[in-house]
């Protein structure tokens, strides 16, 4: 028996671009994000944690990172006999060329996984939105509505993205107006790209769209439909941050210093789960001096950090200082350095002495494998 | 008949651990945390894996729920494997009866069906209560070189200790001529480390002769080991220099946690080509607040500081609070240290809470007489309220109330 009758599709380079110096190595999902995590296991672990136990993630270029993280699905439980995590990058040449238009091309690139699959819904995520959401209570809201479709949203800043849905209006939960917007300015209730419907709908709206040369699955499907179909909103209140630039990333990262997010993100009812590594508990020497900071295993911290992420395996050295800063996986920074408002992507080496300083709306990049 | 296997090893992990007092009152001593995100049965097991060692039977025999669970299909340690892999062996009923471990020696015994599946030509037998990092396939090198029947790792400690062990007299070959049990006056400072390896053919004859003796204890050192030694087996004696700490009672867990943070003991758990493996969950990064002060100690995931933690082990999940003061302690997953709360010189069991201004605990120079000092332990779950008091060396199982002295 299975534990629910829900189909996952994530689609995993979704705005690669945006972060263009994180993603040169890796796709949008394998971003590392909030001390210990890559961005897909967020919408994975809120698939998960909703008893979703077929999830397909959809790739199309830059996979070999987020291959290497999720591996068999284990550490979601996704290694199954039965269904599980399917990993789904591009079969043709032919198809490649259609994921030039984003989630429409990656869903006919795919019907006939959504073909071969029997669940009778299908939820649909990015990895760019950083959330712990209750999807279950999602369903409950979609089924209650008797919706067609139902998309999550949140009211906040408009991402600036290409091709955003913004809900202009909506009446006891059914989305009445909706609009399109690319790099929006202002607040608004904007689509989190969270989509759910049942799959024999999916089907025939991608048939449809593929019959009429459809470019577009936001504004050719969702939108087009808004007052054909019961169409639906569902707001989200949590913790939830659209990452659209490497100043919001930045952002979302130091957000997460707040307790009140990290209780929202890290729920211990959901929990989000990740490739987790063999790395010992953080060792903090004698003279260290860490304030306002998250702190991954594996980390020996001799220096002085402040208001930072440090991911897993970083080492700061005696006499460092570290300010305002995200170090992802296995930096080095040595003695004497000084770094503020930088981002490190992995294995990144600042050598003794050096001084990097970034300011707060305009953080200094360095790409993996630097060595300063 | 599975793959034949050079050699298999034989974790016995049915000990109680009665020194460990309410530590181990619903836990085999195996399945105790240690250092941070670790159980003590982490250690041999990823010593094993380590040393490529890929077929593990663990003996359980107390409380083995815990330890079962946690081993599971033994995964972590990448010992899921298609031949071999981690076993859990506990007493089974057998045509002639059914009884429990009678000692380590019928343990082994008792498993013979066990063993034979892979025709190992050797045999480790090690304890599940043991931190050290230890190459077993230095050991076996060193036990074929030697042509030995019974190979037993020891190391050099320090005279004054030496009453406490068993010791060995070695000769210049390396072969053992003698065994002294915890001796009073000590001529050797030779401790075994409760490591062995054997040809199994031998042992095998041994433990069936073992068992078919009368009023034997079936016991590897009061028996197997004497009796091998009196027919003139090839014993030797395998150096080891590196550390070795048994962690049977509180003290010696509690200052075992605290050597990691020694550096100049030799126990080194970041070096990548010897890793300890331990079933962990994902955690979140641990949260150090703008007001906390953490100096000299371990943190793991999860953890949510706002107070004082100076050298001290904290596991997985644990909150210490605003204004909180956490020194010379082990705070194990899930505990809670309320504001203002002191814990120092203390062992805090699994999701124990010490509410507001108690104090568990105390410093060994403010205590005139150092014999009435020990380390606090609060058991698992147990609640200590506010502005309780808990006094050195005390073991507390059940709940404190608030204000009360103990």
């Amino acid at each position: 028996m299975r534990a629910n009758n829900i189909l996952g599709i994530i689609f995993a380079n979704a705005y690669d671009n945006v972060l263009a110096g994180m993603t040169a190595p890796r796709a949008m999902g394998s971003v590392p994000f909030g001390g210990g995590y890559r961005l897909i296991d967020f919408t994975l672990s809120n698939m998960v944690n909703a008893g979703i136990d077929k999830v397909g993630v959809i790739t199309s270029n830059n996979y070999q990172s987020l291959m290497d993280h999720l591996g068999n699905g284990k550490p979601w439980d996704l290694a199954r006999k039965h269904d599980g995590l399917f990993f789904l990058p591009p079969f043709t040449a032919q198809e490649l060329e259609r994921y030039n238009t984003g989630r429409l091309g990656a869903l006919q690139n795919n019907e006939q996984f959504l073909q071969m699959s029997d669940e009778e819904y299908v939820v649909m995520s990015d990895c760019n939105a950083v959330m712990n959401i209750d999807l279950k209570d999602v369903f409950r809201f979609h089924k209650e509505k008797n919706a067609d479709i139902t998309m999550v949203y949140r009211h906040g800043v408009v991402p600036k993205l290409p091709n955003r849905l913004i809900i202009d209006k909506i009446s006891d939960g059914r989305v009445c107006e909706m609009s399109i917007v690319s790099n929006g300015e202002g607040e608004a209730n904007c689509a989190v790209n969270i989509t759910v419907m049942r799959k024999s709908l999916l089907e025939s709206l991608l048939r449809e769209a593929t019959a009429s040369g459809a470019a577009s699955f936001e504004r050719d499907v969702l939108l087009k439909n808004v007052s054909n179909l019961r169409v639906f909103g569902y707001e989200c209140n949590e913790f939830c941050p659209i990452i659209d630039s490497i100043q919001t990333y930045f952002d979302a990262s130091f957000a997460l210093l707040e307790p009140a997010n990290q209780k929202s993100l890290f729920a211990a009812s959901r929990p989000i789960y990740t490739k987790v590594y063999d790395d010992m508990p953080v060792v903090y020497g004698l003279g260290s001096d860490v304030k306002n900071s998250l702190i991954a295993d594996g980390c020996v911290i001799d220096g002085q950090v402040e208001n930072s992420v440090i991911f897993h395996n970083c080492r700061i050295a005696k006499d460092a200082v570290v300010k305002n800063c995200i170090i992802m996986p296995n930096g080095f920074v040595a003695d004497g350095a000084n770094l503020d408002c930088c981002i490190l992507d992995k294995d990144v080496t600042i050598r003794s002495g050096r001084t990097l300083s970034g300011a707060d709306t305009y953080p200094v990049y360095l790409a993996k494998g630097i060595r300063v | 008949m599975s793959k034949r296997k050079e050699c298999i090893a034989m974790l016995l992990a049915g000990g109680q651990g009665s020194r460990l007092g309410i530590l181990t009152h619903n836990i085999a001593k195996p399945a105790v945390p240690y250092g941070g995100k670790y159980r003590i049965i982490d250690f041999p097991l990823s010593n094993c894996v380590n040393s490529g060692i890929d077929t593990v039977g663990v003996l359980t025999q107390y409380q083995p729920l815990a330890l079962n669970e946690y081993i599971g299909n033994g995964q972590p340690w990448d010992l899921d494997r298609l031949d071999g892999g981690v076993h859990i062996l506990s007493p089974y009923q057998q045509i002639k009866g059914s009884e429990w471990y009678k000692g380590t020696a019928n343990a082994i015994y008792q498993n013979i069906n066990f063993i034979d599946r892979y025709d190992p030509e050797y045999v480790a037998v090690l304890s599940g209560d043991h931190i050290y990092k230890m190459d077993y396939s230095e050991m076996l090198a060193f036990h074929k070189e030697k042509n030995a029947d019974c190979t037993i790792a020891m190391m050099e400690v320090p005279w004054e200790e030496a009453s406490r062990f068993g010791l060995m007299l070695v000769n210049d070959e390396g072969v053992i001529t003698e065994f002294e049990e915890k001796p009073k006056n000590p001529r050797s400072n030779k401790a075994s480390m409760g490591v062995y390896m054997f040809t199994w053919k031998k042992l095998r004859a041994y433990l069936i002769a073992d068992e078919e003796k009368e009023g034997s204890s079936n016991d590897f050192g009061k028996d197997v080991i004497p009796a091998m030694h009196n027919a003139g087996e090839r014993m030797f004696a395998y150096q080891f220099d590196g550390y070795w700490k048994d962690v049977g009672t509180i003290d010696s867990l509690w200052e075992a946690n605290l050597d990691l943070l020694n550096p100049n003991v030799n126990i080194d758990l970041t070096d990548p080509s010897w890793r300890i493996y331990a079933k962990n969950s994902a955690l979140p990064p641990h949260f150090v607040s703008a007001d906390a002060t953490v100096q000299n100690s371990l943190i793991s995931g999860g953890c949510f500081v706002e107070g004082n933690i100076d050298y001290s082990v904290v596991f997985s999940n644990v909150t210490v609070e605003e204004g909180a003061n956490v020194r010379y302690s082990i705070v194990m997953p899930g505990a809670t240290i309320k504001k203002g709360a002191t814990v120092q010189y203390a062992m805090i069991a699994e999701d124990a809470v010490i509410e507001s201004g108690a104090v568990v605990g105390e410093d060994p120079e403010k205590i005139a007489d150092l014999a009435n000092w020990g380390v606090t332990v609060i058991g698992a779950n147990v609640n200590i309220g506010e502005n309780a008091t808990v006094a050195a060396k005390a073991m507390i199982a059940e709940d404190v109330k608030g204000g009360d002295a103990k």
